[in-house]
């Protein structure tokens, strides 16, 4: 079996954000960058089911800048096959409709059984990217799947469905899953994951992207929050907590 | 005239979810703002008793469709063919575990741009822009669509539901088979023993870390958040450590909640949790290290031990509660 997992590098969780010049946009200057977190764990799973079908291809997709070799290498050395490099410095500023339009391109020509995407990616927050490339796929597709196993030309998905409750999906293949976080911790590169790397292909090309449906026409930090004020000290306090909850914030 | 904003919403038994309210009062606001009229949208059993409502909370027209709400691709055709017919300017949802579906979904079928997760909508000499928070909350974009149509889901609690006394009327939309986005069984629905309040949707959340020590001391969160009616959190600490499920775990690889009031028990506030919670209206904190960077983000801080505090704050709720 062929999977494509579509993994995107982001700033660091923990990055201080800044606004560039032009209002609109992330001042790239001074971020550290990872893979988006929810793309490890999609990784991990399409990693997963090759360890327990060796036949299987993983071929990890990015449509980013062209640093974006480096995570590439990463998911190689933690166990992918090739890599595909959509070289695109402006990848990041991209709409949903075009990133999706040009990741399906690239897809497409894989052919693949099963794709993967991350549920969200932390930088754009939108989790759309994935459900978008199965209406262009023409594909079944499952949203947050917390496991995930492949067999018999199907695939079968856990997700969690709010208030409790979990599903299990069955698809037929071709089929699309964005994958969240589940029992299973993605892995680390060993040394010779990360030798052997070294020698697996990256295909790169250049793409030029479509006009935007959707624009950015400001970029803000957020107001910051009053600085807050400590009631009080152990039970003690509860009494005087309890008043501002009910008389001044109006909460409870 | 600008066409209409649609709002579609959710609801079970006749009962509309009140996140879709939210977003029908947000549509609403909007509309006037805008100057153009509004709709709503529902469907499933129970549809009619639905519309009336959608129709108090701001809804002129309510189109209910009469399709299977569980089938998530069948439901967004019906919807689809809807915005086809009537061409409105935006189709808001909230961006609940449904909308967060249904959204994508619409947005793919009609290839239309999709602002997720807003928290602010205004219409601006003749263009509709959304406010959405961008890198787990660290900045906000202003958007807007370039195109006839702008999807938008809205964040839970972050727009207030308001009643207005005008009712809509109540139309019976047209559902012609679902054709795309198809395939997908669902096998098996696993319920949880009990019903609980969906974390992203809850008015109040009481969150644990890992300075409650254990799994076995998560019993006190439970009760302050029963007597107060309100969901459980978790940091990562303590998800990781397999006290409490991924599915309670709130921040930038968890959910991000909104609600009116967060409490953080023993959480010492990392940027990754303050990423999920830091949009909350108030902020409680009970930490024992005055240090901790949980106090600078809360509106109300105790300092002192949560095995002390957190018993003594829920009978003080009971309490409050039984005088009414
Ligand atoms: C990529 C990435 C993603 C992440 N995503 C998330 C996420 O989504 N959500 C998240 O929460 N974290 C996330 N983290 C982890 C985050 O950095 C912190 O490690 C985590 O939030 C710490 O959890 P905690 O506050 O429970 O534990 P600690 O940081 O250990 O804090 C425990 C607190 O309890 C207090 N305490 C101890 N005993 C008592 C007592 N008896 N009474 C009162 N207070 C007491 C201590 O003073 C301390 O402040 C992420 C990290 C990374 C790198
Ligand atoms: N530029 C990109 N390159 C590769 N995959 C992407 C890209 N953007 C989004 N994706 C995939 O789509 C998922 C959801 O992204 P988003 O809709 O932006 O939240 C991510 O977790 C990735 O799996």
């Amino acid at each position: 079996m062929k999977i494509v997992v579509c993994v995107k590098r982001v700033p660091s969780t923990d990055s201080r954000i800044k606004i560039a010049a032009d209002g609109t946009s992330l001042d790239t200057s001074s971020i550290e960058w990872i893979l988006s977190p929810y793309d490890e764990f999609a990784l991990e799973t399409a990693l997963r089911i090759k360890d327990a079908a060796t036949d299987t291809e993983v071929v990890v997709l990015c449509l980013g800048p062209s640093d974006a070799t480096k995570e590439l290498r990463t998911c190689l050395a933690l166990g992918a096959d090739r890599a595909i490099h959509l070289e695109d410095d402006g990848a990041s500023r991209h709409d949903a409709q075009v990133t999706s339009g040009l990741l399906a391109e690239a897809i497409a020509a894989e052919a693949p059984e099963l794709v993967l995407c991350g549920k969200l990616a932390a930088d754009s927050d939108q989790g759309q990217v994935g459900l978008l490339l199965s209406y262009r796929l023409g594909f079944p597709c499952v949203t947050e799947a917390r496991e995930l196993t492949a067999a018999d030309g199907k695939v079968t998905a856990k997700r969690a469905a709010g208030g409790g409750t979990s599903e299990i999906w069955e698809l037929p293949l071709p089929a699309l899953v964005t994958i969240t976080k589940g029992e299973h911790e993605p892995r680390y590169a060993s040394l010779k994951g990360i030798m052997a790397a070294k020698k697996k292909p990256i295909d790169a090309s250049d793409v030029s992207a479509p006009a935007e449906t959707l624009r950015v026409t400001l970029m803000e930090l957020p107001a910051e929050r009053q600085a807050g004020r400590i009631v009080g000290e152990g039970a003690e306090a509860v009494g005087e907590l309890v008043r501002l909850l009910r008389e001044e914030a109006k909460v409870i | 005239m600008a066409g209409e904003i649609l709002v579609v919403a959710d609801q079970t038994d006749g009962t509309v979810k009140r996140p879709s309210l939210e977003a029908m009062t947000a549509g609403a606001t909007l509309a006037a703002a805008h100057g153009c009229g509004t709709l709503a949208v529902v469907a499933g059993p129970g549809a009619a008793d639905a519309a009336a409502a959608l129709g108090t909370h701001g809804a002129a027209a309510v189109v209910t469709l009469d399709v299977d709400t569980a089938d998530r691709a069948a439901w967004a055709e019906a919807v689809a063919g809807v915005v086809s017919e009537r061409k409105p300017a935006a189709v808001i949802l909230a961006h609940t575990a449904v909308g967060k579906e249904l959204g994508p979904r619409l947005a793919g079928l009609l290839e239309a741009p999709l602002a997720s997760d807003c928290i602010a909508l205004e219409a601006e000499g003749g263009a509709l822009i959304a406010r959405r928070p961008v890198f787990a909350g660290k900045a906000l974009v202003s958007v807007t669509g370039t195109g006839e149509v702008l999807i938008a889901t809205v964040r839970p609690n972050a727009f207030a539901a308001k009643e207005n006394a005008a009712a809509g009327t109540v139309e019976a939309g047209t559902v012609a088979p679902a054709t795309r986005g198809l395939g997908a069984v669902l096998k098996e629905i696993l319920a949880s023993a009990e019903k609980k309040i969906e974390l992203t949707e809850a008015g109040i959340v009481v969150s644990g870390g890992r300075g409650l020590k254990g799994p076995e001391h998560f019993g006190m969160i439970e009760d302050l958040a029963s007597a107060l009616g309100a969901a459980v959190g978790a940091s990562r600490a303590v998800v990781d450590a397999g006290w409490r499920p991924h599915s309670e775990q709130v921040g930038q690889t968890g959910k991000t909640v909104s609600p009116q009031l967060y409490i953080a028990v023993a959480i010492s506030g990392a940027i990754q949790h303050l990423a999920g919670m830091r949009t909350s209206k108030y902020i409680v904190a009970i930490n024992k290290d005055a240090e901790a960077p949980i106090f600078k983000l809360a509106d109300y801080g105790i300092v002192g031990d949560a095995f002390e505090v957190v018993p003594r704050l829920t009978e003080a709720v009971i309490a409050l509660k039984a005088q009414g």
